[in-house]
């Protein structure tokens, strides 16, 4: 299975991101922002980062680039696509995703190990958890805040697009807790928080058993390889 | 050159935090009379021809679909200046 990665200008863990399917089994392909081609990927991620420096409003430059119109275009056709902080706020300006994002309530750039509920375990990104699952996986993010209108936050509460909550802590002020959301069919899902840093035994999150061993953020990979397995 | 300019405003429902920050210094210097802060964008789009109603179009088309984000933001107007 091969799962693309697109680069931005700006973006940082997309060679996180490119590790993280490594280490889950499947081949990460690398994707450049500029070219109109997906290599005949099977997903995609969009990674996190600043592009564009976050200006005009995070991630809406990076939303416009020329592979973005390609990558609409597979998520209209069902395939895999997963956005993660910088990657969940470009989605959010490509409308593939409800919502967007502000600057986060209490002004601060903010990292922490945190909390999430995975409140809909049937999207293509989150078929290995249960629904109610807690885990643990690194935020980091200044631009965090999700927001949508009334109407929209009624709506996709019932449709079960939410799809992760903030526990104990709302870090940024988003609207319900939500940390995560996906389209009405499932197959596109955003999150601020970063799983691809709690993929690997010693260089996630600290858990009750010990330090850094949090590897919740595998199960994200796992999610879309038996995705993929079923569709193929 | 002619320029035009587009000014956009968070929707006036959503927490504005930059704006939040500013109210609450002018609280902390004693400008106690003033009771809020909002802060928008204002953006000068510069072209090299008249600006004629095909154009203006495009651009109150731009503002709405890049320069704002529906969602969260208001184009409050277009104009030439």
């Amino acid at each position: 299975m091969r799962i693309g990665v697109v680069t931005f200008p700006g973006s940082l863990d997309d060679r996180d991101a490119q590790r993280a399917v490594r280490i889950a089994g499947a081949t990460p392909v690398a994707l450049w922002h500029g070219a109109h081609d997906l290599e005949g990927v099977d997903a995609i991620i969009l990674p996190g980062g600043f592009s564009y420096g976050d200006y005009l409003r995070a991630g809406a430059i990076a939303s416009h680039s020329p592979i973005m119109a390609e990558i609409i275009d597979a998520a209209g056709k069902g395939v895999p696509v997963l956005g993660i902080c910088n990657g969940f706020q470009t989605l959010a300006e490509a409308r593939l995703v409800p919502g967007a994002h502000t600057r986060n309530a209490h002004q601060q750039f903010i990292r922490r190990d945190q909390k999430l509920r995975v409140e809909n375990a049937t999207t293509a990104w989150t078929n290995a958890f249960e629904t109610g699952d807690d885990i643990v996986i690194p935020m980091k993010n200044a631009d965090g805040r999700f927001v949508a209108d009334a109407e929209t936050l009624k709506r996709i509460e019932g449709e079960g697009q939410v799809v992760f909550r903030y526990v104990d802590v709302n870090p940024n002020g988003s609207l319900n807790d939500i940390a995560g959301v996906s389209n009405e069919r499932g197959n596109v899902v955003g999150l601020m928080p970063h799983p691809e840093h709690a993929t690997e035994p010693g260089f996630g999150p600290d858990t009750a058993e010990a330090m850094s061993s949090g590897t919740d953020g595998l199960r994200f990979f796992a999610s879309v390889m038996t995705t993929l397995g079923a569709i193929a | 050159m002619p320029t035009i300019v587009v000014e956009v405003m968070p929707k006036a429902e959503l927490l504005d935090p930059q704006g939040k920050a500013v109210a609450g210094a002018l609280t902390r210097l004693g400008k106690t009379e003033f009771s809020g802060v909002r802060i928008g964008k204002r953006f000068e789009v510069t072209v090299d021809r008249p600006v004629d109603d095909a154009l203006l179009e495009e651009v109150r088309e731009l503002a709405v679909d890049m320069f704002s984000n529906s969602v969260i933001e208001d184009v409050v107007s277009v104009t030439v200046a």
